[in-house]
């Protein structure tokens, strides 16, 4: 396909990375902001080939992973409710709350559908007049805009039985928050190319400038990755800290104005907590009071939810870039995507699934093993 | 979940009031919302996310970035060829 397949090119990939090895001169931690990076990383083990200096850590960017298990629990109380036709991007459906999983509700005769685009909620609204459909609206600012654009078309064209249970979260804050850890290891970030497709990319520049960070905003292929590593190390390696932009294809420095007037008057800016990280200051979206009606959250009473976290699991740890999936003792044991025990298992970009689903698991079992036996 | 793909515009509609375009992503056509991307032309290539278009792609730009890096891989090639033989005769480039 035009604009991926060159991008995937081995000939230019062992260019950018015999050019890193050049320049590299002493060891470097860089995160990659979102989790398809991460997946498409372990994906083309793009880390095995770059050279030792350079160690990739797993950012917080999955929004799958760092939806709370309250907001989960809410999902599935108010998915239960018989009047409900509850929908949601089919990557939520494995996600487990305290008790069972979308999937498993859907098994059980819940109506929980799966849908490609927020809009095609509308037209399940108009079809079923007497039901209240309810759109799972999670994601960063990359989604903000398809959801934005469901809740304006539903109050424009009068669809009053379609409502959204709002988790969205925000890249910038979650950066700041990573930086600002007394335990941070960052010294680079390749930014969520598709995120800044729609914001743009100036709100990172204070970022960078604050934190002396270098931030190149990286795209998803694995040209992409290696590029945008290798502008990002040619910073470090020249003590510089600025933006830059390796994916100008779709990225400019203003975004998409016409989402983000659209986003901005549907959603309004406020706290949310992150599963596996905590409460974030101003890191999430809810909707706007002008918007009400279509609030799932308020539309629907759900009573306090209290949940427990499994005490083994490292999550949090892995999204801020402090450990790594195979440093966790319950990592391919008693933590399986099947069986997930926290944010970064639970979703195939969470850093913990893209490790597992490549086979690290068995890599880190052998050399536990090999190290046994030396000892 | 921020996944996001190029496809080419096919044909532009209005649907109920909303921007929509047929789009082709490598053989397989599906509607896509335009409304983010007025400036869209039938034969454009589009980044889509969860049905919506959120940027044209930048032919110029993409071009300008992989002619970066076809040099880079011609680069490589010449070095490579060195490194094989000195004594070769320097390979007609492709």
């Amino acid at each position: 396909m035009k604009y991926l397949d060159e991008y995937r090119n081995e000939t230019v990939a062992q260019k950018l990375v015999q050019e890193i090895r050049r320049l590299v001169t002493q060891p470097w931690v860089i995160m990659e902001v979102c989790g398809g990076q991460t997946h498409s990383i372990v994906k083309y083990g793009l880390d095995y080939l770059l050279p030792p200096e350079i160690e990739l850590v797993h950012g917080p960017g999955c929004p799958v992973c760092v939806t709370s298990l309250e907001m989960i629990d809410k999902a599935h109380a108010i998915a239960r409710k018989p009047e409900v036709i509850f929908c949601s991007f089919g990557d939520m459906l494995r996600v487990p709350g305290s008790e069972v999983d979308l999937l498993i509700l859907k098994s059980r005769g819940t109506d929980v559908r799966i849908v490609y685009s927020p809009i095609d909620c509308l037209k399940i609204a108009k079809a079923n007049p007497n039901k209240k459909v309810v759109f799972f609206a999670i994601g960063f600012e990359t989604t903000a805009p398809a959801n934005a654009m469901s809740v304006w078309l539903a109050k424009e064209q009068g669809i009053k039985n379609f409502s959204i249970l709002v988790s969205h979260v925000l890249v910038p804050p979650s950066m700041a928050a990573i930086l600002q850890s007394p335990m941070n290891r960052v010294q680079g970030f390749l930014g969520p190319g598709h995120v800044c497709t729609v914001m743009g990319y100036r709100e990172y520049e204070p970022i960078s400038a604050r934190y002396q960070v270098p931030i190149v905003i990286t795209g998803f292929e694995p040209i992409d990755l290696l590029e945008g590593t290798l502008m990002t190390v040619r910073q470090l390696e020249a003590g510089k800290a600025e933006v830059e932009n390796q994916y100008p294809r779709v990225v400019n420095r203003e975004g998409n104005r016409v989402a983000q007037d659209l986003v901005n008057k549907v959603f309004e800016v406020c706290d949310r907590k992150w599963r596996g990280v905590g409460s974030i200051p101003k890191s999430g979206y809810k909707l706007r009071y002008e918007f009400r009606d279509h609030d799932a959250e308020r539309l629907f009473e759900v009573e306090e939810i209290d949940t427990q976290e499994s005490s083994l699991c490292i999550s949090g740890m892995v999204l801020k870039g402090i450990k790594k999936p195979h440093d966790c003792p319950a990592f391919g044991k008693e933590c399986t995507p099947d069986h997930p025990l926290g944010a970064t298992m639970v979703s195939a970009e969470g850093a913990c699934a893209a490790y597992y689903a490549y086979g690290r698991h068995l890599q880190a079992q052998k050399k536990q093993k090999e190290f046994a036996i030396a000892a | 979940m921020c996944l996001a793909i190029p496809g080419q515009v096919l044909e532009i509609q209005e649907l109920e009031g909303v921007k929509m375009g047929r789009t082709n992503f490598g053989g397989i056509v599906k509607r896509v919302c335009l409304e983010y991307t007025p400036e869209v032309q039938v034969g454009d290539y589009v980044l889509v996310h969860v049905g919506f278009a959120l940027s044209k792609v930048d032919e110029a730009e993409a071009i300008r970035t992989y002619k970066i890096l076809e040099e880079m891989q011609q680069l490589s090639e010449l070095e490579v060829a060195e490194v094989e033989s000195s004594a070769e005769t320097k390979r007609s480039s492709p």
